[in-house]
């Protein structure tokens, strides 16, 4: 197991070189100058080669990336070119709201989807079941920052106690305050702001979940082992939970592993509709403002983050089936 | 076809497309007022279902939103189709070279694709149009390369077991050249899997198109999308919920229609999952 990672992480190197390249490029090669952009259009072609030169724009792209590259190695993203922060203070600071939001995302997505999934495999072909597979096919079928809106205009400005946009405490330092010093309000009102981003952007992989653990589920619940046990005499209840669930779920966390990743595409435009401090936000709004070091930084750490995600998929699955890793 | 009759998810899903398409081609008859009159003093107005002068309301600027809705499914269809045409003319030869070919050419293919992937998708469509700069045929090329990789996974994988068939072996021993082979014989074995993927490409299409409208990034004035009504309904989200309820409401049905079709179509294609 050991060299199967060791092997996976070397595999990784040429990846992140080229992820590297892309952002890079992706980022130097859009028309438009930003140092024009940042001083109007009354500066003169000297101002503007001046701050150029400062930024290093005036070198040719291969020295730029190179340099670019060495110092992200290091740690060191840049300097936004309208905040003049460093962009690793930038993204660092958003980084833990982006995070916190997906997970949330996640164990809302996994302990809605599962239950249903199991609900509907157990009463297959009934009204129950038919209702809940479309209630998931919608799901699927829902772009995550319209349904955001949606609940910002009908649940967030009905309901007094859900706020509707930003964010307020970490869910973490909630936590840690409940269980040091016994209070549950910053916790409450963590959760209170994140309860709706994270529902906006938690449905599609709800619906993901639940279908696959339908369909999961059902062909477990059809093998012989599973007869077997009915044939033992045990609950409908102990076998379908024990028996099948256990094995049914295999797939599930697979696909929760795949879609973390996209949930962190999906929260830079559900931090946009909620207002939610996180990474994808800043590179939005940089977007706009052509700030390229964040745009640049931004992508770049969701990139490598949703690598070392996948990474961690494949090692987990790798621990289950022994088989991958002799592939 | 008569097992395609029998997919109740396939047949639905064709009906609802069948039905949008309808609408897209025919939408300046159908549309009730002018898409793009302004009318302030009739802003902001209600729903006022069939009897009224406006079915599904107003917008901050007074224009009909049902008339905005039928006109924004050209640009919503036809980003969505081109894109998804795109990726699969690129993913299908991509695909067919990689798995036929194997080798040097796959693993140089399979890297870039690879690359592709490592970007959550949704990120690296917004960083491709930030980069060549908002637009409608920007967010289609953006939408393509982000889909190809999907494409180029079906097909590579149906190429690597199909080019072990006998009929490949027997065109081989006849003379023919690998790309006769390849393009006459063995992708049109490939069809199934592809039509699912490309249907299900479709769906996503719809949802990175309105998300790169919605953030500024695609369509642009005065070309109406789904997805820049909901950027434009956002201000007004708390008097006038209706100008994004329904623009929203509109990509989820097409969304169905898409994703019920390739559920259909992969069920057919699977004899397992039949009736499941």
């Amino acid at each position: 197991m050991f060299r199967y990672i060791i092997r996976r992480l070397i595999q990784m190197i040429p990846l992140l070189i080229g992820i590297s390249i892309l952002v890079f490029l992706l980022v130097h090669l859009s028309p438009g100058d930003p140092i024009r952009m940042l001083l109007g259009e009354e500066a003169t072609g000297e101002d503007v080669a001046r701050l150029n030169a400062v930024y290093g724009f005036d070198q040719p792209l291969p020295t730029q990336y190179f340099r670019w590259a060495t110092r992200a190695i290091k740690g060191d993203l840049g300097v936004s070119i309208r905040q003049t922060i460093p962009v690793n203070t930038l993204i660092f600071e958003r980084l833990g709201a982006t995070l916190e939001l997906a997970i949330v995302s996640v164990l809302i997505a996994i302990s809605l989807g599962i239950p249903i999934g199991i609900f509907a495999a157990t009463r297959r072909g009934s009204l129950w079941d038919y209702l809940s597979m479309i209630v998931s096919l919608i799901g699927v079928s829902m772009p995550g920052f319209w349904l955001g809106l949606m609940l910002l205009s009908y649940v967030a400005l009905k309901v007094d106690w859900l706020p509707m946009f930003g964010r307020d405490a970490s869910v973490l330092n909630g936590l840690w305050v409940l269980v040091t010093q016994f209070r549950a309000d910053v916790l409450l009102n963590a959760l209170r702001y994140v309860l709706l981003p994270a529902t906006a952007l938690g449905v599609s992989m709800m619906a993901i979940i639940a279908r696959l653990t339908r369909s999961s589920l059902l062909e477990v619940l059809g093998k012989d082992y599973i007869r077997t046990a009915q044939a033992k005499g045990l609950k409908h209840r102990v076998v379908v939970i024990k028996h099948g669930l256990r094995n049914a779920l295999l797939p599930v966390i697979t696909i929760v592993g795949i879609q973390f990743g996209s949930m962190l595409g999906g929260a830079v435009v559900t931090e946009t509709v909620f207002a939610w401090p996180g990474v994808g936000r800043l590179v939005v709004n940089a977007i706009s403002q052509r700030d390229f070091p964040i745009v640049q930084g931004g992508v770049l750490m969701m990139a490598i983050i949703f690598t070392f995600v996948n990474l961690l998929v494949d090692i987990s699955y790798a621990l289950v089936n022994p088989r991958i890793r002799y592939d | 076809m008569k097992h395609f009759l029998r997919s109740k998810s396939a047949v639905t899903g064709l009906i609802l497309i069948g039905v949008l398409i309808l609408v897209a081609i025919f939408a300046d008859v159908l549309a009730p007022h002018d898409p793009y009159k302004m009318d302030i003093w009739n802003s902001y107005r209600a729903p006022e279902g069939f009897s009224g002068e406006f079915i599904l309301g107003t917008d901050d600027m007074g224009r009909d939103v049902l008339s905005r809705i039928l006109m924004g499914s050209r640009v919503s269809l036809l980003v969505a189709a081109t894109a998804t045409g795109v990726s699969l003319l690129f993913g299908i030869t991509l695909g067919a070279v990689a798995g036929y070919f194997g080798g040097v050419v796959d693993s140089v293919i399979m890297r870039l694709m690879d690359l592709i992937l490592a970007f959550p998708s949704v990120l690296l469509a917004i960083a491709i149009v930030a980069s060549l700069g908002p637009g409608v045929i920007n967010a289609m090329f953006a939408i393509a390369i982000v889909r190809v990789p999907a494409m180029v996974r079906v097909t590579r994988s149906m190429v690597l077991g199909l080019k072990e068939e006998e009929f490949v072996m027997a065109g081989k021993a006849l003379g023919l050249s690998d790309r006769r082979i390849l393009f006459r014989h063995i992708l049109i074995n490939c069809i199934a899997p592809i039509l699912v993927v490309a249907s299900l490409n479709m769906g996503t299409a719809i949802v990175v198109e309105a998300t790169l409208s919605f953030l500024g990034l695609g369509a642009q004035p005065p070309v109406i999308s789904w997805g820049r009504m909901l950027a434009l309904g956002r201000d007004s989200i708390r008097t006038a919920a209706h100008i994004t309820l329904y623009p929203g409401l509109a990509i989820v049905f097409t969304v169905l229609g898409f994703n019920l079709l390739g559920d259909g179509l992969r069920d057919i294609g699977d004899p397992q999952l039949r009736g499941r």
